[in-house]
């Protein structure tokens, strides 16, 4: 069960090798969280992490876990769901390639389709799941890059856009259940997905952003920003004029 | 809706008392104890939970996903021996109702908590104590029967010479070892519907614990208010009231024609919505505090106060729970035995050291324990203090005092509990186990079930 202070005592992360994914788990597990099911791509990676939390003194199930295979997702939640689960993470995604999705299809189709279709799939099995246990809480990581498109990268900011619309009104939907969404929305994480990538600024770092979840379940949150300043910068880039907008630096 | 039977259910967010931590469940009100007794017979695969007035602080009241019978509905007196003082009622009889009740004939309920608002089901399921634990021990000590329904169906009449064992694991079994039906309670003799009241002042910590351990026997009831604000030199300054119930002789003479007044209503009600965020913190709670302490007398005997003034003051504000705002907030009670007053202080130190905007903190003396292996007081000190959950540190704070807590012998209080590691419950209670056979042999499928019960792996 959550806590009357927010902490959970198991944890389903969708997308088992996700960096901020698994700050968060071990953080939790710090806390009281004593039981993680890990789903992800089998991989010597997810295998790796696995053990990391199991060191780290949680009972760690591994199911295996495609974001792009959608019809099996019904499966994984169940497998998921063989006790109560407290605290689901969509946590998976992929930046892509901008340039390659303009020039095709099939690349842009797969950036949504593992951002934005898969992410439905599986979110809303966990939501049922979660209403019939009457209680648990679904954190969604969105992007800031869903907030205003920008040539660099619209595609993937297309499909954070997407999700970030499906779980901020997910979160409205389940009002009364006892299931609660917190909807994050992270700047330029500094992880292996931009390791390739110039740091925006304001970047952050998986850490950061696993304190912020923490915090943001603890005080039942709703949507919230990392860093929090990055709320006050999208609220004034979402405003200025198209033209101006796309000829800045961002 | 889901039809669970004849009985209808509604699908409702339920929260304990603190606010903190709501879950959905199916709830049913039944009108009779019949409608109970079939509602088990039918029960989900999440399980059962009784419920009352939800006056517990934590998740002891809600089961996730599961049926919840709200008991409140069931209030028949079904007989009172006014001779003797036996009352035999329904369990969703409030004490509130039972004082109006048996008042006018001269009695008293044995032990009251600091609301009138929780059920008998709810006072014997979280084996609730009083100001006069020191003296009588807890509300359980005072049941001589309490009708039992099982998991089977069956519905056992269980006393506690008959069926220790069952008694005393429901007396503060959280409701998780059936439903608890209806109660025969033996009740107190007044003379009057008021108290007689000595209030004093300790100017901190060191002062109240003396105070108390030297002179606590000579009165059935007694309690301290701490200012947990106050730092330094007066850490720990406090108003101390205690007090027994008036004799007639001690009454004016214009009251004694009608000895047994008892009217209790609300001053007011906190609304919903209208809290202003932020308004418990340190400077509004400071500011309450100094008027507090200073209002109390600094020694004042025989005062003449009413039930309500003496054992219920925040009763006078209907959902007072709401001043905290959404965030809500933790009750923290725990209990340490004689020996142990460093924890008490260090306790103090560190609550005053974070500035808890608390304004409620209270200090008291237990008794002996009584057989019940779940069952809180047992001879020592306890300290209960109500936090706004979205004090910084909170978390953090609670945990490390939960270990000395530990360290000292002591436990926290379930029907306030919110959030302790469930790995530091077998040793707050060690006779733990000793509870689990009993619910296991009594209910082998578990059928009853709580999110306290689902948290803490009771």
């Amino acid at each position: 069960m959550i806590n009357a202070l927010g902490s959970p005592q198991s944890l389903l992360l969708l997308g088992g090798t996700s960096e901020i994914g698994l700050a968060l788990a071990h953080k939790l597990i710090a806390d009281r969280c004593r039981r993680v099911v890990l789903a992800g791509r089998p991989s010597h990676r997810l295998d790796e992490a696995a053990d990391e939390l199991r060191a780290a003194g949680a009972q760690v199930d591994v199911v295996p876990f495609d974001a792009e295979d959608a019809d099996s997702h019904p499966t994984v939640v169940e497998k998921a769901f063989v006790e109560d689960i407290d605290l689901a993470v969509v946590a998976f995604g992929v930046l892509g390639d901008q340039s390659e999705a303009e020039r095709s299809g099939t690349h842009a189709v797969k950036i949504a389709a593992t951002n934005y279709v898969g992410a439905l799939s599986v979110t809303v099995p966990v939501s049922q799941a979660m209403q019939r246990q009457g209680h648990g809480a679904i954190v969604v990581l969105s992007s800031v890059a869903g907030e205003r498109p920008r040539k660099a990268n619209f595609v993937y900011g297309s499909s954070k856009a997407g999700l970030d619309a499906f779980a901020t009104g997910l979160g409205d939907a389940l009002q009364g259940t006892g299931v609660h969404v917190l909807v994050v929305r992270p700047g330029f994480v500094r992880t292996k997905m931009t390791a390739h990538l110039e740091p925006a600024p304001l970047s952050t770092t998986p850490e950061q952003v696993a304190d912020a979840i923490v915090q943001g379940l603890r005080r039942r949150k709703e949507t919230i920003w990392v860093p929090g300043a990055m709320r006050f910068v999208m609220s004034a880039l979402r405003h200025v004029p198209r033209p101006l907008f796309r000829k800045l630096p961002v | 809706m889901w039809q669970g039977g004849p009985v209808t259910t509604e699908r409702r967010l339920l929260a304990g008392w603190g606010s903190t931590a709501p879950t959905a469940a199916d709830v049913m009100s039944p009108a009779s104890l019949d409608e109970v007794v079939k509602a088990v017979g039918d029960a989900p695969a999440r399980g059962v939970l009784p419920r009352g007035l939800g006056r517990s602080y934590g998740d002891a009241a809600q089961n996730a996903g599961g049926l919840v019978v709200d008991l409140t509905g069931c209030t028949r007196v079904r007989r009172f021996d006014v001779e003797a003082g036996v009352i035999d009622v329904e369990a969703g009889l409030s004490l509130h109702t039972l004082m109006r009740q048996v008042l006018p004939f001269g009695w008293f309920v044995p032990v009251t908590p600091g609301t009138r608002y929780v059920t008998v089901g709810g006072a014997i399921g979280a084996d609730i104590h009083g100001k006069n634990h020191h003296v009588e021990g807890t509300f359980a000590q005072h049941v001589r029967s309490i009708d039992l329904l099982l998991a089977s169906g069956e519905v056992r009449t269980v006393t506690p010479d008959d069926d220790p064992d069952v008694f005393w694991a429901t007396a503060g079994g959280m409701g998780l070892t059936g439903i608890v039906l209806a109660a025969t309670i033996q009740l107190l003799p007044v003379e009057t519907s008021l108290m007689s009241v000595d209030t004093e002042r300790a100017a901190n910590l060191d002062a109240l614990l003396d105070r108390l351990a030297t002179t606590d026997d000579r009165y059935r009831y007694s309690v301290a208010w701490i200012d947990l604000l106050a730092r330094g030199a007066r850490m720990g300054r406090s108003v101390i009231t205690r007090g027994d119930h008036a004799r007639l002789d001690q009454l004016p003479r214009r009251k004694r024609v009608e000895p047994f007044a008892f009217s209790p209503h609300p001053l007011a009600s906190m609304p919903a919505g209208i809290v202003p965020p932020g308004l418990l913190n340190k400077a509004t709670v400071a500011a309450f505090n100094e008027l507090w302490y200073r209002k109390a007398p600094a020694d004042k005997r025989g005062q003449l106060q009413s039930i309500a003034a003496f054992f219920h003051p925040l009763d006078l504000v209907d959902r007072w729970n709401r001043i905290y705002g959404r965030p809500g907030l933790v009750q923290y009670q725990f209990t340490v035995p004689y020996g142990a007053e460093d924890v008490v202080r260090t306790a103090v130190d560190r609550l005053s050291a974070a500035g808890s905007p608390a304004f409620l903190a209270v200090l008291k003396r237990f008794g002996a324990g009584n057989p019940g292996p779940l069952s809180f007081p047992s001879p020592g000190w306890t300290l209960a203090l109500d936090l706004p959950t979205n004090m910084s540190g909170l978390a953090r704070l609670l945990d490390d005092l939960d270990e000395l807590v530990v360290g000292a012998g002591g436990r926290i209080y379930l029907a306030k509990d919110s959030r302790l590691r469930p790995e530091l419950l077998p040793a707050m209670y060690p006779r733990l186990d000793e509870w689990r056979d009993v619910r296991s042999r009594l209910d082998p499928a578990g059928t009853f079930a709580s999110d306290l019960s689902r948290r803490l792996d009771l």
